[in-house]
């Protein structure tokens, strides 16, 4: 059938490759690999593996489309040298990995971190909490906080994760507080 | 993989093969846990709920297939160590036989008891009304306790002790809904304890883990934007309550706590309304089915679910009246909800415990000699585990048509309504909201009477099992349909814990009328296994004398206070130990915090040392 075919085009070191390196097992593999050569025009699909697929494809994937945070998402994953962040197989892996459900917290914190950090400065301040809740809250104006509002959010955000009370958070508080929120495993994550 | 590579260059041969015998275990398990998955009930349609609907509402569902194993596992319990055996025995399989209770007493009065299975012409009415109330051809089945009045079977040569069997079955399911109810809460009750300082669902867990990735479908997502922006929000604004709360003036103070002090006497004086009316309506319907007279008409039925409707209109009357007075209360918006789910829920129990406490009072109505010498009013209640059983059986089957009501002639002509008529009083109206406190506490109220019934009537969670199952995709139905989210969204994490500690109340309290009528009420001696006992919890001393002088004296001995009370002072040191331990680590994690907050004033004060030198 379509999966037995799938199966066959990935040769079985790789398969067995991909295991070791990822959090993803065998079916899921073979899933991402169905889902990946889906998104590609059908000339391109024998090489799957090997070829890369533009942003706009990826974004049309339904577990990415509803996300606020795809563009993130895209960019993070993606280990494109020309910085358009077109994702190969491997870099889809990598994403499904981060996000599946036996990867470990500080993963997952890890990568997190990254999403939300909007200016790829390395530490999330002012600018990229405020960013990071209006994509919470949804685009558009009425869906906005009011400026108020999102200075008593942010002022309440920087108390409880700035420990050393730089005014941003870096990598090290940002797992700390993660580490201690209950939901974080739960909705942090993707399933094909 | 570089990095792996490199690794794998410096290991010796003992590392390596270490090395890829443990990748290949977890292969191995990995493929095991693959196939487990696709045994797991309903995984498919779970998924589907958590993409569309969000986690919060995906774990009332898990919630519910939760109760379906656990009444399954039950149902298999008690089926393969009471039913099963009698069963074989009175069809005669596997050479056995039984021994029937020959009674110890000569009066035969006490043992008269003559269910009347239907015998003769009877309409096709009869058997719906007693399916629908458990009398008639249904008392004599294996439903109900007075099936099992068997002394012991003997399978070929082996002696099978039922009463002890019975009695056993009931105390290893009550403790195995416990010990699994506690496995599955301990994850949220860890949360709980160390994160006791911070506030319960902190700005942070808010902000960075509140988006849910697995939401597929657009529209649930603008749902939960909405949802989110909506929560965000309401705890700035209650940030500020609490703020203008702490300012409060002294003679404000008095006026709000009279006000709260007046309130909760008058939801008290509700309570005890309902309370009364269940005690009233249960003795009346008792006295009048009991009445041969009507046994066939129409009436008699009504009368008999007397009861059931009662407790189901307290049940939906009570959280109503609730929610419009803790208004006056003037909370903060998470107490309010808390105080008034606690209310209901308190309603909810006490109302089977009132049904109950009626009952017994019948049954063990002692004025002018009624009972005269067993205990119990034997003329009215000849069986009366049986009926109790009967009551229980009741309740469930109209708990049931109640849910399934509801969905069909509520929530559908609602949704119909709402969609095409278009008059402002039906838009006001609006689409119903997916309540999970409400539906939570319907199925727990449901999962008691099923704790409490299965003693008087052991086939009861095989019916549970299918209530549940078929509810499933009732209210999966319903939730498809209707859409709208309820605009206070629960959080997944703190949605489990409370239903798991919801559902623990709900067996405690179970524990109470079943440990009364174990323990302290005579046992029929007409019917059922415990015939020649006086309580049904004599079975267990009887065989204990039975066992060798040296384990008897053992287990009186611990039964006894010299060994029950250093117990008790050693399990209270452990628990003081436990708690004291995890006040110590929370110390350590504020003082810790304190040095990272010094460690960073260090760094500022070198960079300006650093700074001033340079120049």
């Amino acid at each position: 059938g379509a999966m037995g075919g799938s199966a066959s085009l990935i040769p079985r070191d790789l398969l067995g490759e991909y295991q070791e390196l990822t959090f993803l097992s065998k079916q899921e593999i073979l899933l991402a690999y169905k889902r990946f050569s889906e998104l590609l025009p059908k000339e391109e699909r024998e090489n799957a593996y090997s070829t890369r697929v533009p942003k706009s494809q990826i974004l049309t994937l339904p577990e990415l489309r509803a996300n606020p945070f795809q563009h993130r998402i895209c960019h993070v994953f993606s280990t494109s040298e020309t910085r358009d962040d077109s994702m190969s197989f491997e870099d889809f892996l990598d994403m499904l990995s981060v996000f599946s459900d036996s990867a470990t917290s500080d993963i997952k914190s890890h990568y997190a971190f990254r999403i939300f950090d909007f200016d790829d400065d390395g530490t999330l301040d002012r600018k990229d909490l405020e960013q990071l809740v209006n994509c919470l809250t949804g685009q558009g104006e009425e869906s906005r906080l009011s400026s108020a509002e999102m200075e008593q959010l942010i002022q309440n955000i920087l108390e409880e994760s700035d420990i050393d009370k730089d005014g941003t958070i870096n990598l090290s508080e940002f797992q700390h507080v993660v580490s201690r929120s209950p939901d974080f495993a739960s909705s942090f994550k993707i399933v094909l | 993989r570089d990095s792996q590579q490199v690794d794998t260059e410096h290991l010796s041969r003992w590392e390596k093969w270490r090395r890829t015998s443990s990748k290949s275990l977890k292969k191995a398990l990995s493929e095991v846990k693959g196939l487990s998955s696709y045994l797991v009930l309903w995984r498919q349609d779970i998924h589907s709920i958590e993409g569309k609907f969000g986690t919060g509402i995906q774990s009332y569902f898990s919630f519910l297939r939760f109760l379906v194993l656990l009444n399954f596992i039950i149902f298999i319990l008690v089926f393969s160590f009471v039913t099963l055996p009698t069963v074989i025995s009175k069809y005669g399989i596997f050479n056995s036989t039984i021994a029937y209770i020959s009674p110890k007493f000569i009066e035969d009065i006490c043992t008269i008891y003559k269910p009347s299975g239907n015998k003769g012409l009877v309409y096709f009415y009869t058997y719906l009304k007693d399916l629908l109330s458990g009398t008639g051809f249904l008392e004599v089945t294996s439903l109900f306790y007075g099936y099992y009045s068997i002394d012991a079977v003997w399978i070929s040569i082996m002696r099978y002790n039922l009463p002890l069997a019975y009695l056993l079955a009931t105390f290893a399911y009550l403790a195995l809904s416990f010990l699994w109810i506690i496995k599955r809460s301990v994850e949220g009750f860890k949360h709980n304890l160390v994160h006791d300082a911070d506030p319960f669902q902190s700005y942070c867990n808010k902000v960075f883990a509140g988006w849910d990735f697995c939401i597929t479908d657009p529209h649930a997502a603008r749902l939960k934007h909405r949802s989110l922006q909506y929560e965000l929000q309401t705890d700035l604004q209650e940030e500020k309550l609490k703020q203008k709360i702490a300012e409060r003036s002294m003679e404000e103070k008095l006026r709000i706590y009279s006000l709260r002090i007046f309130i909760n006497i008058i939801v008290i004086a509700i309570l005890s309304g309902c309370f009364y009316s269940i005690y009233k309506v249960t003795v009346f319907s008792q006295e009048n089915s009991n009445n041969i007279d009507n046994a066939n008409s129409q009436v008699n039925l009504l009368v008999q679910y007397l009861p059931s409707i009662v407790i189901t209109l307290a049940n939906f009357i009570g959280p109503l009246i609730f929610s419009f007075l803790i208004r006056f209360e003037d909370y903060t918006p998470a107490f309010e909800i808390k105080l008034t789910l606690l209310r209901c829920v308190f309603v909810r129990l006490a109302n089977i415990g009132v049904l109950l406490f009626s009952l017994w009072s019948r049954i063990s109505d002692c004025g002018s000699d009624k009972c005269k010498p067993f205990g119990y009013n034997y003329k009215l209640y000849p069986c009366w585990e049986s009926d109790v059983g009967q009551e229980m059986y009741k309740l469930m089957i109209f708990d049931f048509i109640v849910i399934l009501a509801v969905a069909l002639f509520v929530d559908f002509p609602r949704k119909l309504l709402v969609a095409h008529c278009s008059c402002k009083l039906v838009q006001w109206f609006g689409h119903k909201e997916f309540e999970i406190s409400d539906n939570v506490l319907e199925i727990i109220y449901g999962q008691t009477i099923c704790w409490i019934g299965t003693f008087f009537s052991p086939l009861l969670p095989a019916i549970a099992t299918i209530k549940y199952f078929i509810i499933f995709y009732v209210k999966k139905i319903v939730l498809i349909h209707t859409r709208k989210p309820a605009a206070r969204p629960i959080r997944a994490s703190s949605s489990n814990f409370f239903f798991l500690v919801v559902l623990l109340i709900g067996l405690l309290l179970a524990f109470i009328p079943l440990g009364v009528s174990i323990a302290r009420i005579p046992s029929s001696k007409a019917c059922g296994p415990f015939r020649n006992f006086n309580t049904s919890w004599e079975v267990i001393p009887d065989t204990i004398l039975q066992f060798p002088t040296g384990l008897q004296q053992v287990l009186f001995g611990m039964a006894s206070e010299a060994f029950a009370v250093p117990f008790f002072v050693i399990l209270c040191i452990i628990m003081f130990y436990v708690i004291a331990l995890a006040r110590a680590h929370k110390r350590v994690v504020e003082q810790l915090r304190e040095q990272l907050v010094l460690e960073s004033r260090d760094k500022m004060f070198l960079i300006r040392k650093i700074a001033e030198a340079q120049r």
